[in-house]
């Protein structure tokens, strides 16, 4: 037996892998896909709603979800440090909104804002992640966490005792500590209508600015990894120690790597939050790591590889399952909560999936 | 050695206070101080302190167990029981079974507990084998099973067939309440049980013994051939299992025993807290039983009793006196809950980038 299976000539193997790779690559889509199909005759949505929803959510999230890339291909895994980004782009909201500057140029502004602070807080976990090599992810998601006590302990307990910030339209009524939402009506969909207006195809709102940029920014990420850099990231995700051999500086890639993640997912929770028109000082930046993750996996993506049409496919089939979930839950149990546990579930799943069959490969080899 | 300390002899008195912080560890001198400080501005601000401590002491015993949960796994090398809420439903699937059955007491809480054990054994033996098979990433994997788990299981909260009138949604009469009382049943046996009053202070003795109990048990298997070898495994895997350890039995047995005690810990929980709460609550279950373990100076390698027992008190006592303590100082902004998040969080990331260097 042993001899025959050494005796097979090699391309038929590689060929036989080949389809192999392909269907697993696919099979992760296609379920998801299977499974909103089936969502969506048991809700039995106007199609019409659904999909301005979806439009609507691929403009919202596809932003975020594309900042996960970079790091994935050099070797740094799931980047659940994003959340860190998003804080960042909060930062600079809170910060236009204080001076009262709103429209596109508001919102221009805040991108602007967030470069320097995004740019501090990625290096920070870039150095950090290098002082845990092999647990990047574990760390990177535990970092969201302290993250989020530093970001709650400046702006709930610092404004108003340390912080001189009397705006009565963001700080509570004791002078302590912002409000818990913030209405961001002067930049709501400032970019989503940027240039063109508000769009419309029919009966279909189009966020197509948006979908520009979003277009852009893919333009971008594949045009930066054909790059010197891209190629050294590459190398770095391939093998740490070989790049590090042929002259590569390892950690200061990794570095950089993270530093563009975070500052892409500053600037995708700023478009995520220009699109949803106000937001929760407390909590909007809780949920987008993982929502941004789940999305990207069921595109396909698995930890050591991950492409653009993973994490656009990924926004469409997650956030078609999002909508559908509660309404099919409904129609089917006649408990709308099932759908919403439903959905939750499947979300933490596939990120367990994920990273268990990283393992179970990693270990295999 | 000798000759080594002798020459250096002039260094000793400085060998000898950097050896006490070392072994001391800079995050629980960190935690200690902050912990003497709260206390000295309690007393400042004439704050009763009598309850401060009486709740101190509940805290210790609510949580203690679910501490003691991360040492099996801790000493074998499994690294943190990220995967805590694993346990923890199994013990919340005992006590709903217990309330249905309408047991109260005593009778109640052990019949809960009997009622959770096969199924964290079973859950437990499961999850040992998935950690096995992704080992290097046991924390993550761990973190995103107990994640869905949780999850899976707020749809099985809605959709049981329990019956008791007490437990189920007034409207709709289907699926289970949010959070169930348990007053009727076993709630605070423990805590009540030859509780005493001392200068103002109240001993929570029963609830105190038990997870004394437990502290002793596990100071005990740890002397035992088994648990012996456990030590080993995580020591040096490759020298234990040369020396004719199953180093793979010994991890599966110290994920179901932490398993085991995490349900063990859910229980004695809600009966110290005196509700049930079902669906997305135990979600983070793991976060201050791991931030404890590692205050009380245990490593990713390396745990002890002694190391848990003094982790619990420290973490549960700086958060029951951090919030009435901070509350007064900062005119009502709540600070105990961001206190916990970055001194938990902050605890696990040094923890994670440590280890790496030895």
């Amino acid at each position: 037996m042993a001899d025959v299976n050494i005796a097979q000539p090699k391309p038929e193997l590689t060929k036989e892998k080949q389809l192999d790779q392909f269907l697993g690559q696919m099979s992760v889509p296609l379920f998801f896909a299977f499974l909103c199909l089936l969502g969506i005759i048991a809700a039995n949505l106007n199609p019409r709603f659904l999909i301005n929803e979806i439009l609507t959510r691929l403009g919202r999230n596809s932003f975020l979800v594309l900042s996960l890339i970079i790091p994935i291909l050099a070797g740094l895994g799931l980047n659940f440090g994003i959340v860190i980004g998003a804080m960042a782009g909060q930062t600079a909201l809170i910060i236009i909104t204080h001076l009262q500057i709103g429209g596109l140029p508001g919102l221009l502004l805040a991108f602007l804002i967030s470069i320097p602070f995004s740019v501090l807080f990625g290096w920070l976990t870039g150095l950090i992640l290098n002082r845990a090599k092999g647990r990047e992810m574990v760390t990177s998601f535990i970092m969201g966490f302290f993250a989020n006590g530093l970001y709650q302990l400046v702006f709930l307990v610092l404004i108003g005792t340390l912080i001189p910030l009397k705006n009565p339209v963001l700080v509570l009524s004791s002078g302590i500590g912002l409000r818990n939402s913030i209405d961001l009506i002067a930049i709501n969909k400032a970019l989503d209508h940027a240039v063109f207006g508000p769009v419309k195809l029919g009966p279909y709102n189009i966020p197509l600015f948006t979908l520009l940029v979003i277009a852009l920014l893919c333009v971008v990420i594949s045009f930066l990894m054909k790059t010197r850099l891209g190629q050294r990231m590459r190398a770095v995700g391939q093998d740490m120690n070989i790049a590090e051999v042929s002259g590569i500086n390892v950690n200061k890639t990794r570095i950089i790597a993270i530093i563009i993640s975070t500052v892409l997912a500053a600037w995708g929770q700023l478009i995520f939050l220009q699109n949803i028109g106000t937001f929760n000082t407390y909590n909007s930046h809780e949920q987008v790591g993982m929502f941004s993750i789940a999305a990207l996996l069921i595109g396909g993506a698995t930890i050591r590889r991950a492409t653009i049409w993973n994490a656009l496919v990924g926004v469409l089939l997650f956030h078609t399952l999002f909508v559908v979930s509660p309404l099919a839950g409904q129609r089917l149990l006649g408990i709308p909560q099932v759908g919403e546990y439903f959905r939750s579930f499947l979300a933490y799943g596939i990120i367990a999936v994920a990273l268990a069959l990283h393992a179970w490969q990693g270990k295999k080899k | 050695m000798e000759t080594k300390v002798l020459t250096a002899k002039d260094y000793l008195n400085k060998e000898a206070i950097r050896a006490f912080f070392v072994g001391f560890g800079l995050p629980r001198l960190i935690i200690s101080g902050f912990l003497l400080i709260l206390f000295i501005l309690a007393f400042i601000m004439k704050m009763d302190l009598t309850i401060l401590l009486s709740d101190s002491l509940v805290r210790i015993g609510m949580n203690g167990l679910l501490v003691l949960a991360m040492l099996p796994t801790l000493v074998t090398g499994v690294g943190l029981n990220f995967g805590l809420p694993i346990g923890f439903i199994c013990g919340l699937v005992g006590g709903v079974i217990s309330m249905e059955l309408n047991l109260v007491g005593f009778r109640g809480l052990f019949s809960a507990i009997l009622f959770s054990l096969p199924l964290a054994v079973i859950t437990g033996y499961l999850y040992a084998a998935l950690l096995e098979r992704v080992r290097g990433q046991e924390m993550m994997v761990g973190t995103y099973l107990g994640f869905s788990v949780v999850a899976g299981m707020c749809i099985f909260w809605l959709m049981a067939p329990f019956k008791n009138p007490v437990m189920i949604f007034a409207i709709g009469g289907k699926g289970l309440r949010y959070t169930l009382t348990l007053f009727q049943h076993f709630g605070k046996v423990l805590n009540n049980l030859l509780a005493f009053s001392l200068m103002g202070v109240v001993i929570p003795t029963g609830l105190l013994l038990f997870f004394a109990f437990f502290c002793l048990l596990a100071h005990l298997f740890f002397r035992t051939r088994t648990g012996l070898a456990m030590i080993a495994t995580g020591a040096n895997p490759l020298y234990a299992s040369s020396s004719g350890i199953n180093i793979r039995a010994m991890r599966y047995t110290s994920i179901i025993l932490s398993n085991v005690l995490a349900a063990i810990g859910a229980i004695v929980y809600a009966q110290s807290y005196g509700f049930l709460q079902l669906y997305t609550a135990p979600l983070y279950a793991a976060f201050p039983a791991v931030a404890a373990a590692l205050i009380g100076g245990a490593t990713l390698k390396k745990a002890t009793v002694s190391q848990i027992i003094v982790g619990t008190i420290l973490f549960q006592t700086l958060l029951t006196i951090a919030l009435p303590v901070t509350q007064t100082a900062l005119r009502g902004a709540d600070i105990s809950e961001i206190a916990r998040m970055i001194i938990s969080n902050g605890m696990i990331l040094y923890a994670l980038t440590r280890a790496e260097r030895r």
